[in-house]
């Protein structure tokens, strides 16, 4: 329930706002973020905007959310990172 | 931009880090978060399994519908059954059972139940159906509450009268001062705290419990590269036995939080005692609407009388949520209780910890050789 997303806002008329959510377009609430323009990288959560977000931090999270998607689809090929024990050794 | 590959090079180094820490450490190491997203993307990303000996992740009460108390559901499921009552609720709380069946039950039975997407929706939903009294069922933290106090104000600024809210929300940090209240059975070594609740309530409300307790608390975001450097700070801090407060992440958390949503919540709410699962009433760790809010508040108009406070028997979902016992010390784990056939709520809620769990680390229980019942998820 406290998932929040970054999303791009690309209208605001008055506290009523639109975001583009990986082509998705979702109707938000900017009352939280009154200074948010058209154009600027939100955190969504249940519909509202709770903070504006530095845009290369937004979009550094997409990529790598894209990626995963991607990788998940070729997980098999993965290596699982190595398990450290508490005496140093690898297990 | 930042690729997969460049991500995993920072994993590494912070699992060499984490290693490091863990190795200086004479005894084990516990760290509890107290957010639902936190212990969906741990056990997503398969945090726990990389982690070194002796390092532990608990998962503490941070999942909104967990830890509502069964008189608090109770309460709300008695509202719904009533006939003219339209009850709208976010989807997380359709499936939690109560002493007389769940939400969706109801809705089986010719109920109106409502899915939202946003709290405004119940609003509108009001302003279209004046014949039905809409009631919003509002559960969840700081992140949540101020989209709350807003649809009381849009309700009150449209001159909408069949609205009200049923309201269950919870305060992080009584909650994370009654679990240190008993700091001899409560051995963690640090919080990792909720990088949402913290956006709207900064990190700063933090530095009393840093203060008053002499434990870490550092926040931390959601991705697998944050969610290991934020344990790795609380590890690093623990050798050291030191006692700060880090936020580590501050691409959306900030010193004073968000000051817009902090007087909207504020404005419509004022803290008050609640009950939380598991915990008992802890004060101050919830929100009343305010008077001048009174005729927007379902208790009042609908003159709902709590009911007791009855678990369901057998459950262990308030030992789960305060970090008391793992899920499958349960003897319902698995077995009577399953995502299907949902017993209590952390086996409910997506952000639930037995649901979790169940997901991600089997139904094998570790402490058991005994398979668990087979069960389509």
């Amino acid at each position: 329930m406290c998932l929040a997303v970054p999303a791009q806002l690309v209208e605001k008329h008055g506290q009523c706002g639109v975001v583009d959510l990986h082509g998705n377009r979702l109707p938000i609430n900017t009352v939280m973020t009154p200074d948010a323009l058209p154009g600027d990288w939100l955190l969504i959560h249940a519909g509202f905007s709770i903070e504006q977000l530095d845009p290369q931090q937004a979009t550094e999270t997409w990529s790598l959310i894209h990626d995963l998607r991607d990788a998940d689809v070729q997980s098999a090929q993965l290596e699982p990172p190595s398990r450290p024990a508490a005496d140093g050794s690898k297990q | 931009m930042k690729s997969i590959a460049a991500d995993k090079q920072n994993l590494d180094a912070l699992m060499a880090r984490l290693g490091t820490a863990a190795r200086r450490a004479s005894r084990r190491l516990a760290f509890m978060e107290v957010c639902g997203t936190h212990t969906t993307s741990a056990f997503r990303c398969g945090l726990q399994s990389v982690l070194p000996e002796n390092v532990r992740l608990i998962s503490g009460p941070g999942c909104p519908v967990c830890v509502t108390s069964q008189a608090d559901i109770d309460e709300l499921i008695g509202l719904a059954s009533k006939q003219a009552v339209v009850l709208c609720t976010y989807g997380d709380m359709l499936r939690v059972p109560g002493r007389s069946g769940s939400l969706e039950k109801i809705r089986s039975q010719g109920g109106r139940i409502e899915v939202v997407y946003s709290s405004l929706d119940a609003v509108a939903l009001a302003q279209r159906e004046p014949a039905h009294q809409v009631v919003f069922a509002a559960v969840g933290f700081e992140t949540t509450a101020p989209s709350t106090a807003a649809a009381v104000y849009q309700a009150r600024e449209s001159g909408v009268k069949n609205f009200s809210v049923l309201a269950s929300h919870k305060r992080i940090i009584p909650a994370m001062r009654a679990l240190l209240a008993d700091r001899e059975n409560f051995k963690v070594d640090g919080f990792l705290c909720p990088g949402h609740v913290s956006v709207v309530i900064g990190s700063n409300a933090y530095l009393p419990i840093v203060r008053d307790y002499s434990v870490s608390c550092v926040i931390g975001g959601f991705e697998p590269t944050l969610l290991l450097s934020a344990l790795t700070c609380l590890c690093e801090l623990a050798v050291e036995n030191k006692a700060a407060l880090v936020n580590q992440y501050p691409q959306a958390v900030t010193p004073e939080g968000n000051r817009h949503a902090q007087s909207l919540l504020m404005g419509a709410f004022e803290p008050a005692d609640a009950r939380w699962r598991g915990m008992g009433a802890i004060p101050e760790s919830g929100y009343n609407l305010r008077t001048e809010f009174a005729k927007y508040d379902a208790r009042i108009r609908f003159g709902l009388i709590t009911p007791e406070e009855r678990e369901p028997k057998g459950c262990l979902c308030g030992q789960v949520i305060s970090g008391k016992v793992e899920p499958p010390t349960c003897s319902l784990f698995g077995r009577a209780c399953t995502p299907v056939n949902p017993i209590g709520p952390c086996m409910v809620s997506s952000e639930g910890t037995c649901a979790a769990w169940f997901k991600y680390k089997g139904r094998l229980s570790p402490y058991s050789e005994t398979p668990l019942q087979e069960t389509a998820v």
